[in-house]
């Protein structure tokens, strides 16, 4: 599929990522009138840069700061939702995304660093509205309850079976331990990504 | 056509494995600020002043909420779920980490930044930060169980009991802080449109967040509306409308925009609640033949400054009822600190009180050289010996023998430090385990249209149990329907009015209200049939499918009944509550725990090498998510067992390991193969769906039954949670 | 995290040049960085970004191996000859982190990460290594994950590396490439700086110089070594004790014998008095128990970390038992 080109820059007026174009004044209207607190009326300009993310094959152009994670960007910017933010430092696994073809927590991956690397979320895995096998198999064998952690850990678990760590029970349970669920489906998730894997393999 | 009970995938699977399920923090609204909390530095003492000139004058920021400038809140109203402070209504500082100022910037990066800017001024006390250290300051809790109990309870004579046994265990117990930790921050996105308030918010009570925003901010309930369509778990931390979701409202009060408040991980800790520390002194006495004579269980739970609410942990609860003794005394005090106000965290009270209960036990077991199942069953209670009535079912005869059958117990020699594999120490425990069933009134919404598509509403929210896709087995199977055409609407706070996600009661609450609707529709689809075609039918000779009512003689489409009479769809609104049965019998669902443990004794690394439980949880509604939910309770319990403990630094109160890379909960290489069942145990007297609540059942027990086997393995008796490889090491 | 700029620089001498300057640092894989950046336990105003410069090439020969900077911890770990000729070396890469992190992490960078000490990583603690001066309320405080080796009464803080205390076994050294644009090599046992009065500098490096390599020797000892970590949790934690022992043995003598430990030092701890005690020794049970008992002298443990004595010699002395097998 080549990637087709998506202007995001455009749309953010109404959004988080916009507001930073807005005119002071105009955020000024909003604040009441407080001895300790009030608008920064002399806020320099940050070092904000435009870069183009290439995302589940689309190509998005945005403005960033630097310091922005490709977790926030991808949740706060390019409206994608689907990764998911639960410690921020990496600790857990819910914001596992692909880059260029590699499981990465995208909390500690700056946004500003991944111009020209494919990026591949939850989002991107169903093709057509058909599950990836192993969506499927989450499924099928309940691999999740709340599902907050479960775009994450089917991201991990693509991987893995991509790296090829599907050999055993023990072995698909330390490659994944990377991926917390406070939900305690562990042992559903080793039985998806094992169902899955042999389905994948059966072509 | 049977769907209930079937292990049916769940309804909302897909959209949870697409990316699809939006949870309370990826909502937006235009113009949109975010907010960053600022947090003391000190755990005692007063603020003198603020430092904000950096802070402010840092790109983006539009307000920075103090003490001096907060909006000044309600009383507390009648809102129950409601933590009433620190909410910025003063200068008192009680605990380290307590959210002393609001920072509201246009980016979530700029708004962190800037909240990490303002510096705060204070007049240092001195914090309380051990409770062991003035546990002679303990003090009776004022609303145990919300008054429905009181703290203390006794019958016959145990003191005497006691001094008179054949065998006697005297022991404490300790259980350290623990933190629920779900995958999801708490997060809410505050809008106001004049003084009507919308808020999204991760809660497992939508109704009481809507009282809590009413009360606080002074407006009518119906002028609140909350929405939480999917929760990233809670286990009771989402229970209360804590301080940061009221901040976030007030925060966009204050801007006159939409403000979003996503509180960190870190904040996790101190911010919602926690599993307090316990202290758990036991005294409990048997006789030659394996018979309680006395059971004294003085429990101590650590609180905050009372002037945060008051929480107790009802640890003792249990003992009161799960062994048959005519000596018994339980008594729950509280032992305030500088800390954060404690909460429910799965399977409050029966969690730590249990691993108390069943550690006891089982030493008395060893102390008797009675196998510790036997001596479990000289002790069954045929009925509640608390509430002296009969159980409305118990099937925890078939827990044991059926888990220990599946569990292979007859292979564990009873002797300690007695079965070996290779280098390992293997140990067998086991644990019985119990929670009450609970229910309180539910109401629910279930609407049919002409083509057979049926839609449920209810005030409820699927917390990751599976309530969604319960609640539409439930309505397909009462209405002859397809599971298909089943759409549930939960997280509205419009919808009518279920009661919080907690005390494992979604199914048994809400559950008889979607049936009593569907049956309710049902008889109104009835009614259009006997008035069109089978005047004087009785129920019994008609009946739904697919869409059509089935009489003697052929059926109608329920499409043909509605054009008709110009409708859309049939609709009903059903209240349920409980009735004449909770004053008949005690109820309760019950479980066996068995643990197999390997210790390496050299290393100390202890791992759980395999889990077998049996549960009777009543009636089973879906046997897949059911399953979910006791393999996630057990691993809960191994959580607790092996590896959860929050750190509090003596000097300052503050918590040393707010992240989840040092407070350790279990990873997928942890969890050994578990099976994990239900006993038959098909009844309706508990509630007209038969369900006895899953939920926190599972994780009651985990910890004796690991400790146990710790204990069977090494001759180790760990009497203190997380078991430390520390404890057992051998050099 | 404070806002800064970044740097992708065009060669090596113009980002060590760059990094030289006040506020500025290096970013690698950002692992850890970013976690203490989002902390507000760092707060450069200028980061390098060190990917532009390739260097994550893993070359082999006869004489050791080289691995660059910025080549990734699940690459080097999944090398076939570094598990053939530095299984060890695998092994401690492997015991680390996740696999996400691994995928992130890099050579250079994990020998830079920092203490896992909850009170250094959070600024509402007082700490002598993050703001000098101020305290160490760790000492008296939670030290159970802290050191029992190499302190001093301003820090105990646990150097958190599991790859550095194979590198230490090993005796590797680092490639070091400084803003005047010369190199130099330094051992890794001498990288590391024990916290001593000044426990804000932990390495030797100088304002500006950047690790380009690592490089370890081959020798028959690292073809028969192991790595073994001892933790609360069975995946995905720091270690509370860990050795990594290398040994060559020559018609039943220990001709050659390395032995280093993680989580018990303000630095990966290399273990003389072991190897001294097995050097030339005939390869016995007896011989190799009462070398792993003189593991750890010098230990000064805290209030809640004594135990981490005597689970050190046992981990040494199972991972003896390992390679001697």
């Amino acid at each position: 599929m080549a990637p087709s080109s998506l202007t995001r820059r455009g749309l953010l007026g109404s959004t988080a990522g916009g507001l930073a174009l807005l005119p002071i004044a105009d955020r000024a209207q909003a604040i009441p009138a407080s001895p300790v607190s009030h608008p920064a009326d002399t806020a320099t300009a940050l070092p904000q840069q435009d870069i183009t993310l290439l995302i589940n094959g689309q190509r998005m152009d945005l403005t960033i700061e630097p310091r922005t994670s490709l977790l926030d960007v991808l949740r706060e910017q390019a409206g994608l939702t689907g990764t998911k933010k639960g410690c921020d430092h990496g600790s857990c696994g819910a914001c596992t995304v692909h880059l260029d073809g590699r499981r990465v927590v995208s909390c500690l991956t700056l946004a500003i660093r991944c111009q020209d690397k494919a990026i591949t979320t939850i989002e991107g895995l169903t093709v057509n509205g058909d599950l990836h096998p192993v969506q499927a198999a989450f499924m099928d064998h309940d691999a999740f309850q709340c599902g907050y952690c479960t775009p994450g850990q089917i991201m991990s678990a693509v991987a893995l079976i991509d790296e090829g760590h599907t050999g055993s029970p023990a072995e698909m349970r330390e490659w994944m331990s990377g991926n917390i669920c406070r939900c305690g489906a562990y042992p559903n998730i080793v039985d998806a990504i094992h169902d899955a894997a042999t389905r994948m393999q059966e072509g | 056509m049977q769907i209930l009970g079937q292990p049916l995938n769940r309804i909302d699977g897909r959209l949870k494995v697409t990316g699809g399920a939006r949870y309370a923090g990826e909502f937006t609204a235009p113009g949109m600020l975010h907010a960053a909390l600022v947090e003391s530095t000190i755990g005692a003492g007063q603020i003198t002043g603020f430092e904000l000139s950096e802070a402010q004058a840092m790109p983006g920021v539009v307000l920075i909420i103090t003490p001096q400038n907060a909006i000044r809140l309600g009383g507390q109203n009648g809102a129950p779920q409601t933590v009433h402070a620190p909410l910025l209504q003063d200068m008192t500082v009680y605990y380290n980490r307590q959210h002393v100022a609001v920072v509201v910037a246009d980016t979530l990066d700029r708004a962190l930044a800037a909240a990490a800017s303002v510096r705060v001024h204070y007049q240092p006390g001195e914090p309380l930060t051990r409770m062991e250290s003035v546990l002679d300051q303990a003090y009776v809790p004022k609303h145990f169980r919300n008054g429905s109990r009181s703290p203390d309870s006794r019958r016959g004579d145990p003191e005497t009991a006691f001094s008179s046994a054949a065998v006697q265990l005297e022991a404490t117990y300790t259980t350290p802080i623990e933190n629920h930790n779900p995958m999801e921050p708490h997060a809410t996105l505050a809008q106001w449109n004049g003084t009507k308030l919308t808020v999204w918010h991760s809660t497992q009570g939508i109704s009481g967040t809507q009282t809590s925003f009413a009360a606080l901010f002074g407006i009518d309930p119906t002028d609140v509306h909350v929405l939480c369509p999917f929760l990233g778990g809670g286990f009771g931390c989402k229970g209360n409308t804590w301080p940061p979701a009221i901040l976030a409202a007030m925060a966009a009060k204050m801007v006159g925009r939409p403000v979003r408040l996503a509180i960190t991980r870190e904040q996790m800790f101190t911010s919602n609640g926690y599993r307090p520390q316990t202290i758990q002194k036991l005294r409990f006495a048997a006789g030659q033949d394996g018979r309680l004579v006395s059971m004294r269980h003085d429990g101590f739970s650590q609180m905050s400054m009372p002037a945060l609410g008051e929480y107790s942990e009802p640890v003792a609860l249990a003992t009161e009822m799960l062994y048959a003794c005519d000596n018994v005394a339980v008594t729950h005090r509280l032992v305030a600190t500088n800390a954060s106000l404690p909460t429910y965290m799965r399977a409050p009270g029966e969690a730590p009180g249990n691993f108390a209960l069943e550690s006891a036990m089982d030493e008395l077991a060893a102390q008797l050289q009675l196998d510790p199942i036997e001596f479990r069953l000289r002790n069954y209670a045929e009925i509640d010996p608390h509430e002296n009535k009969p159980f409305a079912s118990k099937a925890l005869r078939a827990c044991y023998a059926m888990g220990a059958e599946a569990f292979g117990w007859s292979r564990r020699n009873p002797a300690p430090r007695s079965m070996r594999d290779g280098r390992y120490l293997v140990g067998m425990g086991m644990a019985t385990s119990t929670y009450p069933t609970n229910r309180s009134p539910a109401s629910a919404r279930v609407s049919i249209g002409a083509n057979g598509a049926t839609l449920v509403q209810a005030g409820s929210q699927d917390i990751g149990t599976g309530t969604y896709t319960v609640m539409a087995q439930t309505a397909a199977q009462t209405l002859g329907i397809p599971l298909g055409w089943v759409r549930v609407q939960l997280g509205d706070s419009n919808l009518p009015k279920a009661p919080v996600s907690g005390g494992s009661m979604t199914v048994a609450s809400l559950g008889p209200a979607v049936l009593a609707a569907c049956q309710s529709v049902r008889g109104k689809l009835f009614d259009m049939a006997r008035a069109d075609r089978w005047q004087g039918a009785s129920d019994q000779a008609l009946n739904l499918a697919n869409g059509a009512v089935v009489g003697p003689d052929g059926r109608i489409p329920i499409a043909e009944l509605m054009a008709h009479r110009g409708m859309q769809a049939v609709e009903s609104t059903a209240h349920a509550e409980s009735g004449p049965e909770k004053q008949q019998y005690s109820m309760h669902a019950f479980g066996a725990q068995f643990a197999e443990v390997r210790v390496d004794p050299e290393l100390g690394e202890i791992r759980v090498a395999r889990y077998v439980a049996a549960f009777d949880g009543g009636r089973i509604l879906n046997a897949k998510t059911a399953r979910s939910q006791l393999i996630g309770g057990i691993v809960y319990g191994i959580g607790m067992a092996l590896l959860e403990q929050t750190h509090v630094d003596e000097e300052t109160g503050r918590v040393v390991n707010a992240n989840i890379a040092e407070y350790l909960v279990p990873v997928n290489a942890d969890v050994p193969p578990i099976e994990a069942f239900f006993v038959p145990n098909d009844e309706r007297r508990s509630n007209p769906l038969g369900a006895k609540g899953i939920g926190e059942l599972p994780m009651v027990g985990v910890a004796a039954a690991v400790v146990n086997a710790v204990w069977h393995a090494t001759g180790v008796r760990v009497r203190q949670l997380p078991i430390r490889l520390e404890e057992i090491i051998t050099s | 995290m404070q806002a800064f700029t970044l740097a992708r620089p065009n060669g090596l001498d113009s980002a060590t040049t760059t990094a030289a300057a006040t506020g500025t640092k290096y970013i690698a894989g950002g692992t850890d960085l970013m976690q203490l950046m989002k902390n507000n336990v760092e707060a450069p105003t200028h980061l390098v970004d060190l990917e532009p410069l390739g260097l994550s090439a893993i070359h082999i020969d006869d004489n050791g191996a080289r691995l660059e900077a910025m080549a990734r911890m699940s690459d080097v770990a999944a090398h076939p000859a570094i598990i053939a000729g530095w299984p060890v070396i695998s092994q401690a890469l492997l015991a680390s982190a996740s696999p996400q992190v691994r995928n992130m992490g890099t050579m250079g960078g994990n020998l830079l990460q920092r203490t896992r000490c909850g009170y250094f990583r959070d600024t509402g603690f007082a700490c002598n290594k993050r703001d000098p001066g101020s305290g160490c309320p760790a000492i008296p405080g939670e030290n159970r994950l802290l050191a029992i080796l190499g302190g001093s009464d301003r820090c105990i803080a646990t150097h958190p590396s599991d790859f550095a205390v194979a590198l230490v076994a090993l005796d590797a050294t680092v490639e070091l490439h400084d803003a005047g644009g010369s190199t130099r090599q330094l051992r890794v046992r001498d990288f590391h700086r024990l916290p001593g009065d000044s426990p804000q500098n932990e390495t030797n490096l100088q304002p500006g110089e950047m690790i380009t390599a690592i490089v370890v020797p081959a020798s028959p000892a690292a073809r028969r070594c192991t790595y073994l970590k001892v933790r609360d949790r069975a995946s995905f934690e720091f270690a509370l004790v860990a050795a990594a022992v290398a040994m060559q043995v020559t018609n039943g003598t220990i001709s050659d014998i390395r032995v280093a430990a993680g989580g018990v030092g303000t630095k990966p701890w290399h273990l003389p008095e072991v190897e001294a005690a097995l050097h030339g020794q005939t390869l016995n049970d007896d011989n190799l128990r009462d070398a792993a008992m003189q593991a750890g002298q010098g230990a000064r443990p805290a209030s809640q970390n004594a135990f981490k004595l005597p689970l050190l010699r046992n981990v040494v002395l199972r991972a003896l038992r390992t390679v001697a097998a």
